[in-house]
C-alpha cells in the first residue's frame, strides 16, 4: 500500500508535467489540425533555458535561490515563447496553404536544426544541476516503506494546476480565448468577422511553446540532469497524452498527461523500468485502434 | 438617388477556362436593399466570395465608399475587409460557431474593439477598468442583437443546437454585430417556411431603416426579392443582364428568358 501510494505521487508529478506539454500539441492541432512536431524541442530549449538563467543568475549575478529561480522562470518563458513564434512564422505560416504534410516536415527540419544547436552550444554530454529545492514531509512512516512527498513535487503541483487553471481561464473568458475557439471551429468564418487569424495562430503557438518551456524549467529542478535530446522522448510521450485524452480537447490533454504519467510510474514500479516506454506507446497503439478520438476527444462527424 | 455604397467595376472571376463573373459591373446604394438574382450557376454566391476576399479576382474592382475613404476591397486580406471596411456576410449553408453558445458566437464577432481595448489581452488579463467597460458593451450590443432577432431565451444555448431557422437570425446577429457598413446575405430565406421568411423581412427592413447601411441580398425566395429590394441585379452565366427596381426587372424578356429557357423555335433554330 505505501509502495502503491508513493508510486501514485510520483506518476502524478511526472503526469502533470507531460499534460503541460501535451496542452501545446493539442492547441496547435485544435486550430490547425497539424501535430507540431517541434514542440518537444521548445520544452528541451525550456530546460536548457532555465538550467542557464537559473546558473547565471546564482553564480554570476549571486541572487538568492527564490529570485534566481523566478528570473530563470521568466527567461525561460520569455525564450521558449519566441521560439514558438519563429517556429510558427518559419516553418508553418508559409506553408498554411501547402498539402498537410509540408507543415509537419518544416516542423521536423526546425526540430532538427534546434537539437543540433544545442548540441553544438552546450556538448552532448548530460548537464547535471545539483538540488536546488530540497526536502519535504514524510506522510506515512512505515518501516517497510516511507511514503514521502517532496517540495520540488508539491512545486510541480502548485504549478501545473495555476497554469491550468489561468489558461482554462483565458480560453474560457477572455476575448483572445474566444478567438482561439472560434478559429479553431472556422478559420475562414473567423477571418471574416474581422479577426486576425494569424495572430492568433501565433498566439497559440506562443503560449504552447511558454508552457512547455515552464515543464522543462520543472524537469530540470525535478531531476537534475538534461541533455539535448530530452525533448524526443518527451515529445512524444506528451504527443501520446494529447492522443489519449482526445487530441484538440484541453481537459483531455491534462487528463491524458496524468494518464501517462501513472501508467509510466506504476509499470517501473511493478513490472520493469526497462520497458516502461514501451507501455506508453502500447497504450496509444491500443487507443488509436479502439477510440481514436480519445477519452475526451469529438467523433468527427462530418455531414454529406 | 442615394449615394452609392459599393461600386463593383467590370469584375472578372475566371477558374480555368470558365467565367464564372464576367466583366460585371454595377452599384449597391447605402441605405438601399440590392438583391442579386439569376439561375444557378449564374456566379452570385462568386460575387459574394470576391467582395468578402475569398477569391482575388482576375479582373475588374471593388470599391467600397467608406467614411475614412475609398477602399479597393479586392486588395485586402480577408480580415481587413470585414474589420476595415466593414463588410459582414453570411452564408448560405449557415456557418456559426456550433460549440460556442449563442452569445458568445455575438460576442467573438466583436473581437477586434475588444482586442484594441484590452491592448491585446494584456489589460483583459489584469483586469483593467477599460477592459471591463469594453467587454460589458459587447455583451450589452450582442444583447440588443439577441433581442431583436428574438433569440434571448437562447442566449447560453450552444449555436449548433439551435433549430435552423434561429440559426439563420442568429447568423444576421452575428453580421450586425461586427457593426458593418455593408452586410451581404447569401439566400438568407432558404430552407425557412413563410411565417419566418416573413419574420426575416421584416428584420431586414429594419436594419435597412435602423441602421443605414446597405444590404446586398442573394435570393431565390421571389417573395423575399420582390417584397424588400430597392433594386435588384440580374446574373446569368456571370453577366449581367438586367438591373432596376423589382416591377422593371420582373417584365424585362432576358430575365423571363434567363429564368424559363429560349422558347422551342430558338433552340431548332
Amino acid at each position: 500500500m505505501e509502495y502503491f501510494l508513493q508510486q501514485l505521487i510520483n506518476g502524478l508529478t511526472l503526469g502533470a508535467i507531460y499534460g503541460l506539454i501535451a496542452l501545446g500539441y493539442t492547441m496547435v492541432y485544435g486550430i490547425l489540425g497539424m501535430i507540431n512536431f517541434a514542440h518537444g524541442t521548445i520544452y528541451m530549449l525550456g530546460a536548457f533555458i532555465s538550467l542557464i538563467g537559473y546558473l547565471a543568475a546564482t553564480t554570476v549575478g549571486g541572487a538568492p535561490v527564490t529570485l534566481a529561480l523566478l528570473l530563470a522562470l521568466f527567461a525561460t518563458m520569455a525564450f521558449t515563447a519566441l521560439w514558438g513564434w519563429t517556429i510558427e512564422r518559419v516553418a508553418y505560416r508559409p506553408l498554411r496553404k501547402a498539402p498537410r504534410l509540408a507543415p509537419l516536415i518544416s516542423a521536423i527540419g526546425v526540430s532538427i536544426i534546434l537539437q543540433n544547436f544545442a548540441a553544438l552550444a552546450q556538448g552532448t554530454r548530460a548537464k547535471p544541476l545539483p538540488p536546488v529545492i530540497r526536502g519535504g514531509f514524510t506522510l506515512i512512516n512505515s518501516d517497510d516503506f516511507p511514503v514521502s512527498l517532496s517540495w520540488m513535487q508539491i512545486i510541480v503541483f502548485v504549478m501545473t494546476v495555476t497554469l491550468m487553471a489561468g489558461f482554462t481561464w483565458m480560453i474560457t473568458r477572455t476575448s483572445l480565448g474566444r478567438a482561439q475557439r472560434a478559429t479553431e471551429q472556422d478559420m475562414k468564418m473567423a477571418a471574416l468577422l474581422g479577426i486576425d487569424v494569424d495572430r492568433v495562430v501565433s498566439a497559440t503557438f506562443v503560449i504552447g511553446a511558454a508552457l512547455a518551456g515552464v515543464a522543462g524549467l520543472m524537469v530540470t529542478l525535478y531531476y537534475g540532469v538534461i541533455d539535448f535530446y530530452i525533448g524526443f522522448l518527451a515529445g512524444i510521450k506528451a504527443f501520446t497524452a494529447a492522443v489519449l485524452g482526445g487530441i484538440g480537447s484541453l481537459p483531455g490533454a491534462m487528463l491524458g498527461g496524468l494518464l501517462i504519467g501513472l501508467i509510466e510510474a506504476f509499470w517501473s514500479a511493478y513490472f520493469s523500468i526497462e520497458y516502461k516506454d514501451v507501455a506508453t506507446f502500447g497504450i496509444l497503439v491500443l487507443v488509436l485502434v479502439f477510440r481514436p478520438t480519445g477519452l475526451l476527444g469529438r467523433p468527427d462527424v462530418e455531414k454529406i | 438617388m442615394t449615394p452609392s455604397l459599393l461600386d463593383v467595376e467590370h469584375l472578372t472571376m475566371r477558374f480555368g477556362g470558365l467565367f464564372a463573373v464576367n466583366d460585371l459591373s454595377f452599384t449597391a446604394g447605402n441605405g438601399e436593399i440590392t438583391a442579386v438574382i439569376g439561375p444557378n450557376g449564374a456566379g452570385k454566391t462568386t460575387l459574394f466570395n470576391c467582395i468578402t476576399g475569398f477569391y482575388k479576382p482576375q479582373e475588374g474592382r471593388i470599391a467600397l465608399n467608406h467614411p475614412d475613404g475609398r477602399m479597393a476591397l479586392e486588395r485586402l486580406d480577408d480580415h481587413a475587409i470585414a474589420r476595415r471596411a466593414g463588410v459582414a456576410r453570411t452564408f448560405q449553408n449557415i456557418r456559426l460557431f456550433p460549440r460556442m453558445s449563442v452569445l458568445e458566437n455575438l460576442i467573438v464577432a466583436q473581437h477586434t474593439r475588444l482586442m484594441r481595448a484590452s491592448m491585446f489581452s494584456l489589460a483583459g488579463l489584469l483586469g483593467l477598468r477599460r477592459y471591463r467597460r469594453a467587454e460589458a458593451a459587447a455583451v450589452e450590443r450582442a444583447r440588443h442583437w439577441l433581442d431583436r432577432t428574438a433569440l434571448t431565451r437562447f442566449a447560453d444555448d450552444e449555436a449548433g443546437s439551435l433549430p435552423y431557422g434561429h440559426q439563420r437570425r442568429l447568423e444576421i446577429a452575428r453580421a450586425m454585430c461586427t457593426e458593418p457598413r455593408l452586410l451581404c446575405l447569401d439566400e438568407p430565406a432558404a430552407g425557412l417556411n413563410p411565417r419566418e421568411s416573413a419574420e426575416l423581412n421584416r428584420l431586414l427592413l429594419d436594419i435597412r431603416a435602423d441602421e443605414g447601411i446597405g444590404l446586398l441580398l442573394i435570393e431565390h425566395d421571389m417573395s423575399v426579392v420582390m417584397g424588400i429590394s430597392d433594386r435588384v441585379v440580374v446574373l446569368d452565366y456571370g453577366k449581367k443582364i438586367a438591373e432596376g427596381t423589382p416591377a422593371e426587372v420582373r417584365g424585362d424578356p432576358a430575365v423571363i428568358r434567363a429564368y424559363l429557357g429560349e422558347p422551342d423555335e430558338a433552340e431548332t433554330g
